[in-house]
Parts: C-alpha cells; sequence; structure tokens
C-alpha cells in the first residue's frame, strides 16, 4: 500500500470515527468535541504557515476574527443567510491575508513574528474602536432563528456536531492533499532551505504568499464557524491569547502533521477540563503537562509518534 | 553560438569592489573554470550570474537575452543550476525528497537515475542530514545535475570529496561536456587541468588571465599571483 493511499485511509478513518461518535457519545462530550473540531480547523489553518511553510505567525487570531465578524455581521447587519454570510467570511478572511501577507513577508523570523503580532493587535483595537457595531468585549449574539441552513437548524445538538465535522473534514482533506502534490513539497522545501529553494528555481516569496492566504483563510472558516455554531461573537477571540493558541494546539499536535492539529486541540481542551475539575489551580497542571510535553515530546504527540512507530504518517 | 555573457559586471560591499567590471563570455558546451586566490571575487561573481547577488553595475547575458532584472529563480527556471560552495542540501528530508523538488517531479525513477549518477541511489530513503559530508557534497551535485541545466554553475564542488570520489566526479563532469556548459569554481588544480577547456583567473576583483589550461600555466603574471613558481 502506498504512502498516499495509507494517509487517505488513515483520513477517511478519522472522519468516519468522528461521525460515528455523534451518535455515541454522550451529550457533554459530544458538545465539547464540536467545539474542539472547529478550534481544529483554525489549528490546522495555523499548521499551514507554521507547521508546513516554517513561519510562526502570532497574529492568527486576526484571520480567525476576520472570519468570526465577517460572519457575524453580514448576518446580523446585512441580514444574510449562513451560507452567504460564510462566503463573506471567507473573502474577509481571504482579503486580510493577502494584505497582511503582502506586507509582514518583507520580514522573517523574529521579524515576522512582531509584525504578525502588530497587525493582530490593531485588528483587536479596530473591533474595539467600531464597539457601536460589534459591542466590544461584551460582543453580540446571533439569533438562534438564524442559524439555519436550509430547514437544518444549526443549535440542534447533533446537527451541530455534525456540520463541525463537515467543517473540520473539509480542512483535513484539503491540507492533506495539498502535502500530497508539489506545491506541498515546496512548502516544505522553503521551511527545510529558502535559499536552497530558490535556487532550485522556485518563486519562494509568491509560495510564503499562498501559504499565509490558505492558512489565514482556514482560520477565518474556523471563526465563522465557530461563530455560527455557538452563536457568539466577541472581542476575545481577536485577543493575542486567540493567537497563541492555535500555536500551543500545533506543537502539541505535531507540528507539520495533518491529525495533530486535532490531537494537540484535543488533548489540552481535556487537560483543562479533567484538571478543572481537580482543582482551582487547574493552570498549574496544565502548565506543568505541556512543560513536560514540550521536554519530552518535542515534536509533539503525533510527530513523536512518527519518529519513533509509524513513518509514514502524514 | 555564446550562451552566457558578463558585460561591465560589478559588486561593491561598502568600500570594498568585491568584482570590478568584469567583462566574461562562455561559449555553448564548454567547461571553463574560474580559479583565483581566496577573496579574488569568484562566489561574488558567479553570484550575480545566478541572481543570488544583485549586481552594483553591469548586465548578465544568458541566451541572448539580458537577465540582469531577472530574480533568481527566474534565471534558474530559463537553464541554469547552481550547486552551493557550502552544502546546502535539505538535511531532513531523504535523498529522494531532495531530488524530488530538483527534478520538480516525484517520479522516483527518475530520482533514482539521477543518485545513481554520483553512486548514491542506494542511500535514496536516508535522511540527507545523516550522511558524511561528502556524500552530502554529491548529493548536491546530483541535484544540479538533475535540472538539466543548459548552464550548470559549480562552486568549488570538489572540497571535502575523498580522491575516489573526485575521480567519478571528474568522469561526471566528461559525461556532461558538450551537451552542458559547465561554470566551475575550482582550488584543486589536479581537477581544473583535467576538466577545463578553458580557464579565466580572477584577481582582485578583475580578470588577470584567460585561456586554455596550457596558456594559464605558463602565464608568468598568472604564476606570481596564485599558482606559485612550480
Amino acid at each position: 500500500m502506498s504512502i498516499g493511499t495509507r494517509s487517505t485511509l488513515l483520513h477517511l478513518g478519522l472522519i468516519a470515527l468522528l461521525f460515528v461518535l455523534a451518535f455515541v457519545l454522550p451529550s457533554y462530550h459530544q458538545g465539547n468535541l464540536a467545539r474542539i473540531m472547529v478550534l481544529a480547523t483554525y489549528a490546522i489553518g495555523y499548521n499551514v504557515l507554521f507547521g508546513y511553510t516554517g513561519l510562526l505567525s502570532l497574529g492568527h487570531a486576526m484571520f480567525f476574527g476576520a472570519g468570526m465578524y465577517g460572519l457575524g455581521l453580514a448576518m446580523q447587519y446585512g441580514g444574510l443567510g449562513v451560507i452567504p454570510a460564510f462566503v463573506v467570511a471567507l473573502i474577509c478572511a481571504a482579503v486580510l491575508s493577502a494584505v497582511v501577507a503582502m506586507l509582514a513577508l518583507r520580514t522573517i523570523g523574529v521579524a515576522f513574528m512582531i509584525v504578525t503580532l502588530m497587525f493582530a493587535q490593531a485588528g483587536y483595537l479596530t473591533v474595539l474602536y467600531f464597539g457601536a457595531w460589534t459591542r466590544g468585549d461584551e460582543g453580540f449574539v446571533i439569533a438562534q432563528s438564524a442559524r439555519q441552513i436550509a430547514g437544518l437548524d444549526l443549535t440542534q445538538p447533533t446537527t451541530r456536531y455534525l456540520a463541525a465535522l463537515v467543517l473540520f473534514s473539509a480542512a483535513l482533506l484539503i491540507t492533506a492533499r495539498m502535502m500530497q502534490v508539489s506545491f506541498g513539497s515546496v512548502l516544505i522545501g522553503v521551511r527545510e532551505n529558502e535559499e536552497r529553494t530558490r535556487m532550485l528555481g522556485y518563486d519562494v516569496f509568491r509560495h510564503k504568499l499562498a501559504a499565509v492566504i490558505i492558512s489565514g483563510t482556514i482560520s477565518g472558516a474556523a471563526g465563522a464557524g465557530y461563530a455560527v455554531l455557538f452563536g457568539y461573537v466577541g472581542a476575545t477571540f481577536t485577543s493575542v491569547q486567540y493567537s497563541i493558541f492555535p500555536l500551543l494546539w500545533v506543537l502539541l499536535g505535531g507540528a507539520g502533521t495533518t491529525i495533530g492539529p486535532l490531537v494537540g486541540t484535543l488533548f489540552m481542551f481535556y487537560l483543562i477540563d479533567y484538571s478543572s475539575g481537580l482543582t482551582n489551580a487547574y493552570m498549574l497542571i496544565a502548565g506543568v503537562v505541556l512543560v513536560l510535553l514540550t521536554l519530552f515530546a518535542r515534536l509533539g504527540l503525533v510527530g513523536e509518534i512518527r519518529k519513533r512507530w509509524v513513518a509514514w504518517l502524514p | 553560438m555564446i550562451l552566457l555573457e558578463t558585460k561591465g559586471l560589478t559588486r561593491i560591499y561598502g568600500g570594498l569592489t568585491a568584482v570590478d567590471g568584469v567583462d566574461f563570455a562562455l561559449p555553448q558546451g564548454e567547461v571553463h573554470a574560474l580559479i583565483g586566490p581566496n577573496g579574488a571575487g569568484k562566489s561574488t561573481f558567479v553570484g550575480m550570474i545566478s541572481g543570488r547577488i544583485p549586481a552594483s553595475a553591469g548586465e548578465v547575458w544568458f541566451d541572448g537575452q539580458n537577465v540582469t532584472a531577472l530574480a533568481a529563480h527566474a534565471r534558474i527556471r530559463r537553464g541554469m543550476a547552481y550547486t552551493f560552495q557550502i552544502t546546502a542540501v535539505y538535511a531532513r528530508l531523504s535523498l529522494a525528497d531532495n531530488l524530488a523538488l530538483a527534478l520538480r517531479s516525484r517520479d522516483r525513477a527518475a530520482a533514482l537515475a539521477a543518485l545513481d549518477r554520483v553512486g548514491l541511489a542506494d542511500r535514496a530513503d536516508q535522511m540527507t542530514g545523516d550522511l558524511a559530508y561528502g556524500h552530502q557534497r554529491l548529493l548536491e551535485i546530483a541535484m544540479g545535475v538533475a535540472q538539466k541545466p543548459r548552464l550548470l554553475i559549480l562552486d568549488e564542488p570538489t572540497q571535502g570529496l575523498a580522491e575516489s570520489e573526485i575521480e567519478g566526479f571528474n568522469a561526471l563532469i566528461r559525461e556532461l561536456a558538450g551537451e552542458t556548459t559547465i561554470l566551475l569554481i575550482e582550488h584543486n588544480m589536479n581537477v581544473v587541468m583535467a576538466l577545463a577547456d578553458r580557464i579565466t583567473v580572477l584577481d582582485m576583483g578583475a580578470i588577470l588571465a584567460s585561456g586554455t589550461p596550457v596558456e594559464i600555466h605558463a602565464n608568468r603574471a598568472v604564476q606570481d599571483a596564485y599558482l606559485g613558481t612550480g
């Protein structure tokens, strides 16, 4: 069985498993997993840039927020339905990521981190500045009656879970496919040795630009999905915290692996969930576990599995 | 036919003129060696030809067209290939993956064939960073050759190679000679004398002499500047 076939089977198997879980999980965990899948979609978007292209952004919350507010404002003030508003969200995220990329990609390394952080901070302040529409930190709720696609009620738990699964699966399959074609190989080439890649005749800037736009747009799709599935749009989601989360999820799960983002998001979500059940100082437990993982599983969970046991893992 | 030509090519670093108005022409199919003492401007000169280093003044013409304004990757696409003086391979990828990027294709048979030309086919699935330095050099050469370039620029390709590997390298270059034009920076005079059709000597950023290996060997100025009196 070729590596390509194996990874396709792995991804389809994972999607099938998640589908079955929709009907067997208790409602508490079903709700959690729906949220995790949306956040993992965000992590998948982040992974395109960080894991595969080797560009560390500290400002992805602006892309998540562009999707979230693109959809939220279009529904709230434009009166659009879910699908058209989702398209608006994707356009917002794509345009924002293209503009930011054109400027931020003039820098590399630490400067790139700082520039993306500053852009995201500007995005956050923009949300606050237009508080009359965005309602700032307080945010706004998308009416339950509006959260429907062709009669399907996205507020109904199982429907919501399946919608999150559709979003997650699309992001997973798109990025997995991307990494099987030569475009993905060139991104890895850029990550591993930019100058070598340029001197093999590849336009490094255009590949990085495409990576930022793809990464930003997937992150925006996750933001829009979060808004419509959980009915809330708020400035917190554009704050620096939400730029750090996907970095943590991807690092924990395994940067540059297709399923790492889901594993990392799932792991951290339940780590906090369980430890907060034990003590009020749950961040202490979570922190210690994270430190241990970064010390002993530097490649992340899936990355270590790939290195030690299953070399073909995509 | 002239494949590559430079006109008044100049590079100034701060107050230092590393390459000073070099006029150079390379006919199609020739193996041309560029020699000179350290700091003569050889790497800067080929860097400007490939587009890695922007020229301060002057022009580069490739295949009858002025490519001075083109970015490096665009020049490579027109048929140049460049191997680095300090090995620049993808250390964390397998040899086959390195070749896939050079070949722009995932055709495994083609990757193996390219590796076979430098005797590394049996290591195709090893991690490149685990190879000995000499083998990494050979991989770098294989990646250059695999692109089937019209102009292959090699910056000190035999540095770090064992004697037996150098023989293999010489044989490979002789195979390519005729179809591929080769511009070679080389310190090993045995390699230069064995391979080069013509030699250009750079000193202090300018051309000191140019001619056949026999002519260069006999040149008094070159002997004083570089070869010694032996």
